[in-house]
């Protein structure tokens, strides 16, 4: 089964990075670099990013078979995706306990929630 | 130029797979060092037999090829170790005779030991017993190559590390040990069944390959009631497959599904294995869930289904395996046979398990049970919940049109609309559990 684990940015989040240490960023960093590490083992792991900043974003829609594209500003809002893991387990209790090592949980938490597969009412 | 491997070189190479690792582990030992050689033989042997044509004996031809690997790996490894520790050459061990015993159940139980987690059971199965190369692995579980690759090392590792030694367990440990086996094969012909509408083309087929594997598996444990239960199961869900997709992929519940489609083969061999079993094996869930399958396709219609036998199965199967899905099941019989009013009061009370009140197919069932009882109105709210709280694709556009969120095209409401009008229930709620 597999589950995305989305970590989400939000004011207090960075207010909170922003009065971290060196030392403590750098810490963070290490765990994230170790999870990655222990889930890539494990053959857990199918994807897992960090997102940069959303005014790096760029909005794409099609009108009449036409592309277009916009560097935005958006309308800003408060939360935004700033990483995540895709992960392949056997149970959801696996994927929540892969999720409590995310270092992010200590300090805000994250969402996990699982991919839709194609399965049908009958089986 | 590297020719298509075709049907006939793919069946010659996966089942001679098996063999060939078990001929290489009892000569040289080590689990991990031979089946790497074996995979190096069939990935050569997938190149040269279609041009080559299928030897006389595959099974030789991959024992001669995986031996000449085992043996490099081996010098390498001890041209290694010499240089790094100047240490006392060791010869290759001399190949013991080849005994013509079949490894496969052996292997099996190697691959779904108890010290590995089910995702490394799965994948280790399909490619030791499956002869499956792990790219194919990967194409079929929709994960990178890497994480397939990954879990089959841990997978090894952890045998090496638990001592697990290639060989039949002791008696009294066998009963366990086969749960395990069958279990792994039953989660492969699930992860096939559930994504079967993905892009088919180049991927192997995991419902037809449990399939083969359980096949092989009866073969060797012909005493295994549930291991036929099993198989029976797998005929008789697989056989329904051709019609439970539209042309574009949506869901076609079991009561509105076009009988003529089903594969009548595999729903005879599914049957007379059920039906030669139950009377003489130990009873299991396997079989039980066989049997249910065996009413629902044996019914002409799906107004013909023997409802009351089904309720009584569902009652032995909540006895032997209770779960929320047997429970969501079970409520569904009951309402056919003794009407949709009694099925929401059931569902009513079995709420309060908290296991069942969070499950995911909770309000499809109450859905589909309100539809039953002429509330549409209130049907079409509940079908709404359902399509929010459902894991599933097909399912969520299903149960989405059902609440009438979305409107279908004209030609599926022509089809749906006239398959409805002649059906006496909705989808058949029947997942294992």
């Amino acid at each position: 089964m597999k589950y995305l684990i989305m970590i989400h940015s939000n004011p207090s989040v960075r207010n909170l990075w922003e009065e971290f240490s060196d030392a403590e960023r750098f810490e963070f960093g290490r765990a994230h670099l170790a999870l990655t590490e222990e889930l890539v083992a494990s053959g857990e792991l199918v994807a897992g990013e960090g997102l940069p900043d959303p005014s790096h974003s760029t909005r794409v829609s099609v009108r009449d078979g036409r592309t277009i594209t916009s560097d935005g500003p958006f309308a800003e809002s408060k939360e935004h995706l700033a990483g995540f893991y895709l992960v392949d387990c056997d149970s959801r209790e696996r994927a929540l306990e892969i999720a409590a090592r995310v270092p992010d949980a200590v300090y805000t938490g994250v969402e996990v929630r699982p991919v839709l597969d194609l399965s049908g009412l009958d089986l | 130029m590297t020719l298509p491997v075709t049907a006939e070189v793919e069946h010659a190479i996966r089942s001679a797979a098996p063999q060939a690792l078990g001929v290489l582990v009892r000569r040289y030992g080590g689990f991990d060092a031979c089946e790497d050689a074996v995979q190096e033989a069939l990935l050569a042997a997938s190149q040269q037999w279609p041009r080559d044509g299928v030897p006389d004996n595959p099974t030789g031809w991959l024992v001669r090829v995986a031996a000449r690997r085992w043996v490099e790996t081996a010098r390498g490894e001890i041209a290694r170790r010499r240089r790094e520790q100047a240490a006392a050459a060791l010869a290759p061990p001399e190949p013991a005779p080849v005994p013509g015993t079949d490894d496969t159940l052996a292997l099996l139980l190697m691959c779904c030991h108890p010290s590995l987690n089910p995702i490394s059971q799965v994948a280790l199965t399909l490619r030791a017993v499956g002869g499956l190369t792990t790219a194919e692995i990967a194409r079929a579980l929709l994960v990178p190559v890497s994480t397939v690759g990954q879990r089959i090392s841990r997978a090894k590792q952890r045998i090496r590390a638990h001592g697990a030694e290639f060989r039949m367990p002791p008696p009294d440990e066998l009963p366990q040990r086969m749960v395990s086996v069958r279990h792994v094969l039953y989660l492969i012909f699930n992860e096939g069944h559930t994504a079967s509408s993905g892009p088919a083309l180049q991927r192997v087929e995991l419902a037809r390959e449990a399939i083969r594997l359980t096949r092989q598996l009866r073969r060797l444990a012909p005493g295994d009631g549930e291991v036929a239960g099993l198989l029976a199961l797998m005929l008789l869900t697989d056989a329904r497959r051709p019609a439970r997709a539209g042309p574009d992929g949506q869901l076609i519940p079991l009561a509105e599904q076009d009988r003529r489609r089903w594969d009548r083969a595999a729903i005879a061999e599914g049957v007379a294995l059920i039906s030669n079993t139950l009377p003489h094996a130990a009873l299991g869930p396997f079989q039980v869930q066989a049997a249910i399958a065996a009413v629902h396709d044996e019914a002409a219609r799906a107004e013909d289904t023997d409802w009351p036998q089904v309720l009584g199965l569902y009652d032995v199967l909540d006895r032997l395996a209770p779960g929320p899905m047997v429970t969501l099941n079970r409520i569904v019989a009951l309402a056919m046979v003794h009407g949709a009013r009694i099925g929401l009061e059931r569902l009513a009370a079995a709420e309060h398990d908290p296991a069942l009140a969070e499950h995911h197919r909770l309000e499809a069932v109450r859905a589909h049970l309100l539809d039953l009882a002429g509330e549409h109105e209130a049907a079409r709210d509940h079908y709404r919940r359902a399509a929010r709280r459902t894991l599933s694709l097909p399912e969520r556009q299903y149960l989405a049109a059902r609440a009438g969120g979305r409107s279908r095209s004209r030609r599926d409401h022509d089809r749906v609309g006239a398959a409805r009008a002649s059906r006496a229930q909705g989808p058949d709620v029947e997942v294992a559990p």
